[in-house]
């Protein structure tokens, strides 16, 4: 069965190192922050200008002042720090965060990206997304394997703006985990349930499947 | 005012000078510290033509959004902008110019005009629609492309503390691209919620030196939440 949005969360999860500075997109990578195993510690960025991102404040604690990228009001983990726009992005574009994870509308084979405009219809801006890609090395794109229509959104060449060219490695779906090398997506794990298949059916750009398809542990 | 004492009283002494067709630069994240009531005084003012510089444009009745209604925003270059009903229809029927830039290419451009860099090189936005028309090199092998550094007639910047010489300090995330837009501002005007006497506030927490500020100002705020969250007590 196709993974939910939790779970999607809880499998990028495990790609987390104890020690990691890891700046979580809105969407799905927020959630990734509620799968944290307990054994290892990591600090979240917030790219308005927050290291070390913690819990949603109670009733009491909400300060309007306090807020993530996403503009939730949030709190402050022990040991964080709070800086301007300019050394946030410092930080960012200087290949100092060691995880980025953020959405997608598409994904390509030569590790193109596209996910802040579709042109005609929904014009919202980049935000921090073009700094992201361009300066993590260590990137997950997380978003669902095609559209509610079936129309694959890990693709030959993205159809949409890019808000980043070749910068995308792996990419986690509801369905697979894969990775991009040699202008070609490689199937590392597909979701407990569905088939290698279905996967191929609904990847439209090449996709190589090895032999033995692992399922997803949790 | 007198010597380095940038106190002013009125907003519209604050804002003075401020004329059709200028660019203004304003700090502020979505609505958290946003200079409020200097947004709010160019509404009454009414000054039209106006290219504005800033991460987002507020939303629909607050912030930056107030001045959508009376087309008071000619052009506009920020990140994000989804948040607001009225500058989608203004964007779409092309009333309203609109730039959209990466944040932290805008956040740097802010930093490099108020620093005195022309323009700067950078990897994001590399075979992207930001790239267009823009000059590319390579260093290192990989490439990069030219970003111009913006300055502004005026840059509207809120702050928590200020001493009356203009040294300010931000709090928490209230702080993002203030310190930026107060260097790039030909004019830079600070509302605060506190104003103390020079000397209180440590030189070893200062934020943003006096240097840059030329018109101060306290004020109150609504400080009006976007997105509420939070989780139970006791959690």
């Amino acid at each position: 069965m196709a993974l939910s949005r939790e779970q999607i969360a809880q499998r990028v999860a495990q790609e987390l190192q104890d020690g990691y500075y890891v700046n979580l997109g809105i969407g799905i990578p927020t959630l990734v922050a509620n799968f944290v195993p307990e054994d290892i510690e990591v600090m979240l960025q917030s790219e308005n200008g927050l290291l070390g991102m913690g819990q949603f404040p109670t009733e009491e604690e909400i300060d309007a002042d306090l807020i993530n990228a996403g503009k939730q009001t949030v709190t402050m983990a022990t040991g964080a720090s709070i800086f301007d726009s300019a050394e946030s992005f410092a930080m960012i574009r200087g290949g100092h965060v060691d995880l980025t994870v953020l959405g997608a509308f598409e994904v390509d084979v030569n590790g193109n990206i596209a996910s802040y405009m579709i042109p005609g219809k929904l014009i919202k801006g980049m935000g921090g997304a073009m700094d992201l890609v361009a300066g993590a090395d260590n990137i997950i794109v997380t978003m669902t394997h095609a559209s509610k229509h079936g129309k694959s959104k890990l693709l030959t060449n993205c159809s949409l703006p890019l808000t980043g060219k070749g910068c995308i490695k792996k990419v986690l779906t509801d369905l697979a985990f894969i990775e991009i090398k040699n202008g070609q997506f490689h199937l590392l794990e597909r979701a407990p349930g569905v088939t290698v298949e279905e996967i191929i059916k609904l990847t439209q750009g090449e996709l190589v499947v090895p032999d033995v398809v692992p399922e997803m542990q949790f | 005012m007198a010597g380095f004492n940038k106190v002013v009283n009125s907003y519209e002494e604050a804002m003075a000078g401020l004329t059709d067709n200028m660019t203004v630069i304003a700090g502020g994240f979505g609505l958290c510290g946003i200079p409020e009531n200097l947004i709010a005084e160019i509404n009454r003012k009414g000054t039209k033509g106006l290219t504005l510089v800033s991460n987002n444009c507020g939303v629909d009745d607050f912030g930056l959004g107030v001045l959508l209604p009376n087309r008071q925003i000619k052009k506009i270059i920020a990140s994000y902008v989804g948040e607001n009903a009225e500058f989608e229809r203004q964007m779409m029927s092309g009333e309203l110019e609109v730039e959209l830039t990466p944040q932290g290419t805008l956040a740097e451009k802010m930093r490099a005009g108020g620093a005195g860099i022309p323009a700067f090189y950078t990897a994001t936005g590399v075979g992207t629609p930001v790239a267009e028309g823009k000059d590319e090199r390579q260093f290192n092998g990989r490439n990069y492309i030219l970003e111009e550094a913006i300055t502004g007639d005026f840059a509207i910047v809120k702050a928590w503390k200020a001493d009356k010489y203009g040294n300010l300090v931000f709090r928490k995330t209230a702080r993002n691209f203030n310190p930026m837009a107060a260097m790039a501002g030909k004019i830079t005007v600070v509302e605060v919620e506190e104003i103390v006497e020079p000397g209180e506030l440590d030189p070893d927490q200062i934020h943003t030196p006096g240097i840059y500020v030329n018109r101060l100002i306290q004020g109150t705020f609504e400080k009006r939440i976007e997105q509420r969250t939070t989780r139970p007590s006791g959690e």
